[in-house]
């Protein structure tokens, strides 16, 4: 008798047996389970008798998760972490800029005259990678050496399953599942992450739907574009006290945008080419639990805030080299950055961007945080503003917003150009590191295409539509 | 060390075994014992994972927060330990993929020690899933974690009656603060060296017709999988008409995944992207 038949006879055996012990016996023995179970828990669990009449978390509760308040009060602490972010990062972001840009910079360029390093090396080592690098720390630290611990006292707290709670019913609509709330949280601190915690989602059409939605939430890569764009275009045209404010909000308005495209992509996936119901789970609502407070900002700063910091450092040195080459090698008359740019801001033009920012997405799918430096550096080139700026293919940070603000609108810039890229910044390819992670999950070159190309698409879309808006209303 | 060395009195007052605590992170080259640690979601898995390595495992007050593998090691009293965070569940039935990653790594890894985590405040629903870890193995500690949430909600919890009626050690636990994590490496301890011999709970209502087919079908499955462990579970969850079950059986997987040892069995589990 081979192997093959002794398996068989196994289950022959198992059916057979099976009318012996009738027919209820998975059900007699969960019964059995939770009749031990109940009957052991009364044994040794005393209850106190005296019960407080006012019960903490279920007031909490009831509010958090209410029909009327529970959306309101998710985007008012939204607005708050925002607002926290986008005031508190203001003065370290400049220190540090100082720093490398005033203290640090010189100190290196007068070292490599020194020893007389060939002006080519000078340009890629020094102009190239260490202002890339010295631009992301100074930009990307502050803000998420803020956000992150914010966000994981809110995790740790137990706020994130009473997100997925109000939200269930949205995602249910959207023939998605509810868990996907969970997911989308994950992705405001970074893509990749989203991407994997979609493992939470049992069903295999869900989680795909999980999967490609996930860009649309803002990663911290994207948050600090928003605030600068925010700050800069939006923040300015009210006066100071209320800039902050006024920025804040109009971030949040972006990422309640994200929130909606979530919802409508969801919606449109699991009606065409994921079709199916929307499975049932159950989510326990944990105890809110008193976060501890020293511990979370100390791991927080540790696990998410270096790590991240660094692999936009790992990117952003080698993306910092390429630039400087581009703007430094020369077909005919032009350099290769200023033939792109020329290439696509026809383009660019047409939906309100233009073709600086489009070429500054290119070079930046290693990693969403270099592109406003990338941006600026390609703004003073194409735009021929000497004078302003540390050299060709020089990446550089002003100091102020308002200095950043002149490039700018030297550049031809308009308020609709800030409010397109913050859009824009919304609604694109996810970065390489995402992408990457959405193939090795799905192992699937047809998911990946789709996740990369469905945010470009409904970008260039959406920009363009505002474009068309905004001349009709603006003229011009 | 060998075991000359626990001979001094400081070496083996229980006392001292904070002291003796080593974590070694990832740097698990060799071990000595496969621990696995099990729990309904949310119960703090994640977070006695971490003090027992020294490892930052994510952590945080929402469900599923755990579905990657997650591995570290430790060494006590000159042994080590490999420590297996495996995701939370609140059933053995197999009905999702970590469902599924959990039972397959109980029952077939055969881990040397299960520690099932249980939140003090939810007790008798953590209970179902102690139950049916315990029919698997012999070789479970209960750590009854969150007891400072269950003082807060006026609850009291019996720990020893607790271990009385469930047959193994019961630890009373607030992992966030590291309360209760020297005593359970302790009896973690004793149970993987085998100084503390459990007698778990164990479903009472067999009729003698199930005990019967149990009886015939282990044979049979015995004769199909040579050496196969925990075929007693296996026949009754054939009986059940557990689908899953049938078609390890079909396809001769069943053979495969007990064949594996623990070591192998964690290379099955999804892999960490980072």
């Amino acid at each position: 008798m081979n192997s093959l038949e002794r398996q068989k006879e196994v289950l022959a055996a198992a059916s057979a047996l099976r009318w012996e012990v009738g027919p209820n016996l998975h059900d007699s023995l969960m019964e059995a389970l939770y009749t031990d179970a109940a009957r052991i828990s009364d044994r040794v669990l005393t209850r106190d008798d005296q019960q407080p009449s006012f019960d903490l978390d279920r007031t909490i509760d009831r509010l958090v998760t209410s029909r009327w308040l529970g959306f309101p009060l998710m985007a008012m602490l939204m607005a708050i972490v925002l607002w926290l972010t986008i005031s508190g990062a203001n003065l370290p972001s400049k220190l540090l800029s100082n720093f490398f840009l005033e203290i640090l910079y010189p100190f290196l360029k007068q070292s490599s005259n020194a020893i007389g390093l060939i002006w080519w090396l000078d340009g890629v080592l020094i102009d190239g990678m260490f202002l890339a690098m010295a631009w992301v720390v100074s930009v990307m630290l502050p803000p998420m050496a803020i956000f992150f611990p914010l966000f994981t006292l809110l995790e740790d707290f137990g706020y994130l399953p009473r997100v997925a709670f109000n939200m269930d019913r949205w995602f249910k609509k959207a023939g998605a599942h509810g868990k996907q709330a969970l997911t989308m949280a994950m992705g405001y601190g970074c893509n990749a992450a989203g991407i994997v915690a979609t493992r939470v989602i049992d069903s295999p059409r869900e989680r795909l739907i999980a999967t490609v939605t996930n860009n649309f939430s803002l990663c911290n890569g994207r948050w600090p574009t928003q605030i600068l764009i925010a700050t800069i275009f939006i923040g300015s045209l009210v006066t100071p006290p209320l800039a902050g404010l006024v920025s804040a909000i109009a971030v949040m308005g972006v990422v309640i945008l994200g929130v909606a495209c979530t919802f409508l992509v969801s919606w449109g996936l699991s009606g065409t080419l994921l079709k199916g119901e929307a499975s049932a789970f159950s989510l326990e609502l944990p105890p809110y639990r008193p976060p501890r407070i020293w511990q979370t900002i100390y791991t927080s700063l540790i696990d998410r805030t270096l790590i991240v910091l660094w692999r936009a450092v790992v990117f952003a040195v080698p993306a910092g080299a390429t630039i400087w080459l581009v703007s430094n090698l020369y077909i005919g008359e032009l350099s290769l950055a200023e033939h792109a740019i020329q290439g696509l801001n026809p383009f660019g033009l047409l939906i309100g961007l233009n073709g600086v920012i489009l070429f500054a997405y290119i070079i930046a799918i290693p990693a969403n945080e270099i592109v406003i430096p990338t941006i600026m550096m390609l703004t003073v080139l194409s735009a021929g503003l000497l004078g302003v700026g540390e050299g060709t293919g020089v990446m550089f940070e002003f100091n102020s917003a308002a200095a950043t603000a002149m490039v700018l609108q030297a550049g031809g810039w308009t308020l609709l150009t800030g409010i397109n890229l913050m859009l824009f910044s919304l609604l694109h390819n996810p970065c390489s590191t995402t992408l990457y992670t959405i193939w090795k999950e799905t192992r699937s070159v047809k998911w990946t295409a789709l996740s990369a190309l469905l945010p470009v698409g409904m970008g260039f879309l959406v920009c363009f539509a505002v474009a068309q808006v905004f001349h009709w209303f603006v003229g011009g | 060390m060998n075991r000359a060395d626990l001979s001094s009195n400081c070496e083996t007052c229980p006392a001292h075994h904070a002291a003796n605590l080593k974590k070694l992170g990832v740097e698990m080259e060799r071990y000595d014992y496969v621990v696995a640690l099990a729990g309904n979601p949310n119960t703090g898995k994640s977070t006695v994972f971490n003090s027992l390595t020294g490892l930052r495992q994510h952590t945080g007050n929402w469900p599923g927060k755990t579905v990657t593998r997650a591995e570290g090691g430790f060494a006590y009293q000159g042994r080590n330990y490999k420590l297996v965070d495996l995701p939370g569940t609140y059933s053995l039935l197999s009905m999702s993929t970590d469902e599924e990653i959990a039972r397959d790594f109980i029952l077939f890894g055969q881990p040397d020690v299960t520690v099932i985590v249980v939140d003090a405040t939810r007790l008798e629903r953590n209970l179902n899933l102690v139950f049916q870890v315990l029919e698997i193995t012999d070789r479970a500690v209960i750590c009854l974690n969150l007891i400072d949430e269950a003082e807060r909600h006026h609850l009291v919890i019996d720990d020893r009656s607790l271990a009385r009626e469930l047959g193994v050690p019961v630890v009373p636990a607030v992992a966030r603060q590291g309360q209760g994590i020297s005593l359970l490496i302790q009896m973690v301890a004793e149970v993987a060296i085998g100084e503390l011999t459990c007698k778990p709970h164990r479903i009472q209502s067999e009729s003698p017709v199930l005990k019967r087919a149990i009886q015939s079908l282990v044979e049979k499955l015995q004769v199909a999988f040579p050496g196969l462990p925990n075929a007693r579970w296996v026949a009754l969850h054939l009986l059940e008409g557990d689908p899953r079950m049938e078609e390890a059986v079909r396809s001769g997987e069943l053979g495969n995944l007990f064949g594996r040892s623990a070591l192998s069995q964690l290379e099955a589990l999804p892999e960490v992207v980072s």
